[in-house]
């Protein structure tokens, strides 16, 4: 199959030749081809580290397949699965079974994360070595949804950890600070009366767990960094070496608090959206490198779960779908970035901190795994296409771009708008 | 009005109106406890999803002396417990015929949600929720100062200080009461121990007296609130911030004022609950009288009189 006239990164002009689930060759563009791509942009298929899928568990939000769906109209190739299924994904069976029913979807490369502790209840250690030595070969572990506060077992995590070649992601929220918390702590707190959530609850922990990861040796991977202090420590951390690594959401590049200001529970997120400022720093820590990936923490939640008073609503917003046309607002349309930086964030370097040796480039005798996007296209985002909940929080805004095709092992998942199954 | 579900949705020639409507009931009120036939053939829930009985009952008699059919809707004692969420019980209310539904509840938002969700064609009267707002409690104060300084009706509390002591991040009356009085005029100052109080610097209610308020608004204790102690021990709070028979004597002429219930030796003692300057009764009445003028403002109509 060869997809004649496509723009990379780089600005080059180029037909792509994809052989047996290969690119065999990148060669000058051509005239002929058997798909005509005039004015499409060819990147490496992008990589999602943090996925809320609900299967098993949780079928009437998301399934592996709906959420496969959703993956892949939004460009994605590759994406991890967090833990917080029921029964927790805390052993080699759940991961299996994960890990299988993602393959029987076949649309994008499904990845078990496994989670820390047993149940995600933050005080025994779960199944680590056996998931790890799974079919599943689980690499990011994770209690997503909660932190793991307790400072000991997080260091014995990582000790175990560590040898067995695997990696911690954190969501770093002290529990302590964040009893009934509902919304960004300061001005919204104070025009909603709701409980304020303190962004030293996220700073104290990222603080903590850098500091143990440079002490164990145990790769770190923040999820979700909502603060400028949050990015400030990262930044420390990192030129000190020490083994961290950082993501931030499409959400919080994009949203502020101001969102949440009439109680639509659509906003309604853990860690809270946060400040004009925060969602500066974070775009520069991404530009900058400080922030290694955006991870959308695609959270999908029934209209039941989010049709209630804010308290009572869930947390959580979707974002898979819009994940790519959020980086190309915040790189691209704005002109602080690139398209080299675009892919890195949603592809390369996701795929390298999850261990995807097929995932993350377009070299030649690599999986064909490639996000063809449309630099020009209008969009006005109507609500998900795919995922079976609708807590889009993009709904009603417009974009500038977006995704048109993505091939996932030589052959289409999404084509022309539309998941091939 | 369609709704009243926080003080921010009153502007301060809207709020005037409202305490000078009050004020006139409350003239009338004094009168004779006859009805007035404004919401006849009216139906008004009471949904307390949290125990309140003084708000309650004043709520319930405001809506009986405006003829309208009350209702009170155990909440907290019912549908909560057995997991119906608040859409339900909205859509229950509304299928029995309720005109209005007021509602307090621990969740903070929950009144806003209640009225702008699709869920219910009712009024929403937000008598409480969570930490966020309880306007009623604001007019009802804002009418009580207004009465204890003899301002005429038609007028605000310009330039006249109001100083809140006690838990202020926590306290629905606090934040209600900061907005509203600010925009009739007042200057409005808090003052509490740092955990309640974190901007307001005083170290103690003896320090913050010498502000020199005209009225002082005692705010209770809400040990319900806290999710752990937020001050060492009652017998600190009271050494430190309770407006003893000393420091009341200290403020002679300034008012003083309390939510209710009021935990006397702790943020207030005897002597000041029942000092000629203490308007807690007054406060009570006026409770009345402001709620029968938010409901006949809310479903009687704009030219509604009573």
């Amino acid at each position: 199959m060869r997809l004649s006239n496509l723009e990379l990164a780089d600005g080059s002009m180029v037909d792509i030749v994809i052989t047996k689930s290969k690119i065999a060759s990148i060669e000058k563009a051509s005239a002929s081809g058997d798909i005509d791509l005039t004015g499409m942009i060819a990147l490496p298929g992008f990589v999602d580290l943090h996925t809320h899928l609900r299967e098993p568990g949780f079928e009437q939000s998301e399934t592996v397949l709906s959420g496969s769906q959703a993956a892949a109209s939004g460009g994605y190739t590759a994406l991890f699965a967090m833990a917080n299924t029921q029964p927790v994904a805390d052993n080699a069976g759940v991961v299996t079974q994960v890990h299988e029913l993602g393959q029987k979807a076949g649309l994008v490369d499904v990845r078990p994360v496994g989670a820390i502790t047993k149940n995600i209840e933050g005080k025994e250690l779960a199944a680590l070595g056996g998931m790890r030595n799974s079919i599943a070969a689980v690499k990011i572990f994770s209690d997503d949804g909660h932190c793991v506060s307790d400072a000991a077992l997080m260091k014995t995590a990582m000790e175990y950890l560590k040898p067995l070649g695997g990696i911690i992601a954190q969501h770093a929220q002290e529990p302590t600070l964040t009893i009934g918390s509902q919304i960004n702590e300061g001005d919204m707190s104070r025009i909603t009366g709701l409980k304020g959530w303190p962004a030293s609850a996220e700073e104290s922990i990222i603080l903590r767990d850098a500091l143990l990861s440079e002490q164990t040796g145990c790769p770190l991977h923040i999820c979700h960094v909502t603060t400028k202090l949050g990015v400030e420590l990262i930044s420390w951390a990192k030129q000190r070496g020490f083994p961290v690594t950082a993501e931030v959401t499409p959400h919080h590049l994009m949203l502020t608090e101001l969102s949440a200001r009439e109680y639509d529970t659509r906003f309604k997120v853990n860690p809270p959206l946060r400040t004009k400022a925060d969602a500066e720093a974070l775009k520069q820590g991404l530009i900058e490198g400080t922030i290694d990936v955006i991870g959308t923490d695609h959270a999908p939640h029934s209209h039941d779960l989010k049709d209630q008073d804010w308290e009572s609503a869930a947390f959580g917003m979707t974002g898979l779908e819009q994940a790519y046309q959020v980086a190309h607002k915040v790189l691209i349309e704005s002109g602080d970035s690139d398209w080299n930086r675009l892919q890195e964030v949603l592809s390369a370097r996701p795929a390298e901190i999850g261990g995807l040796a097929n995932q993350g480039s377009l070299e030649i005798g690599s999986e064909a795994n490639i996000t063809i996007v449309d630099p020009n296209k209008d969009v006005i985002v109507e609500g998900n296409r795919f995922s079976k909940s609708s807590n889009n929080p993009y709904t009603g805004m417009s974009f500038s771009s977006a995704v048109t095709h993505t091939i996932y092992k030589g052959e289409f998942s999404y084509k022309s708008f539309q998941v091939v199954s | 009005m369609r709704h009243l579900l926080s003080t921010a949705q009153l502007e301060r020639d809207e709020t005037i109106e409202l305490l000078d409507q009050a004020a006139e009931i409350s003239r009338l009120n004094e009168e004779s406890s006859r009805k007035f036939p404004t919401l006849q053939g009216k139906t008004v829930f009471t949904l307390f999803f949290e125990n309140s009985t003084r708000t309650r009952i004043s709520f319930e008699l405001a809506a009986k002396r405006l003829s309208a059919d009350v209702i009170n809707f155990a909440a907290e004692a019912s549908a909560i417990n057995k997991g119906e969420n608040l859409k339900d019980t909205a859509q229950t209310l509304e299928a029995l015929g309720a005109d209005a539904l007021i509602m307090r509840h621990p969740k903070g938002g929950a009144a806003y949600s209640m009225a702008n969700n699709d869920w219910t064609t009712a009024s929403v009267i937000n008598a409480g929720d969570g930490m966020n707002q309880h306007p009623t409690q604001a007019l009802l104060d804002a009418l009580s100062l207004r009465q204890g300084f003899d301002i005429p009706d038609g007028k605000g509390l310009d330039k006249k200080r109001v100083l809140i002591i006690g838990d202020i991040v926590h306290s629905r009356v606090a934040r209600s009461n900061i907005d509203l009085l600010a925009k009739l005029g007042a200057e409005v100052i808090v003052a509490g121990p740092g955990s309640f109080a974190p901007e307001s610097g005083y170290a103690n209610l003896d320090e913050a007296l010498e502000v020199k308020p005209d009225a002082v608004m005692m705010l209770r204790v809400q040990k319900e609130r806290m999710n752990q102690p937020l001050i060492p021990s009652d017998r600190e709070y009271a050494n430190l911030w309770g407006l003893s028979e000393r420091r009341a004597k200290s403020i002679p002429d300034a008012l003083i004022l309390h939510p209710g219930p009021m935990n006397r030796g702790l943020e207030i003692s005897s002597y000041a609950a029942e000092s000629e300057k203490s308007m807690v009764l007054k406060q009570v009445k006026n409770g009345l009288a402001v709620r029968m003028a938010v409901l006949s403002s809310v479903l009687g109509g704009k030219n509604a009189t009573v």
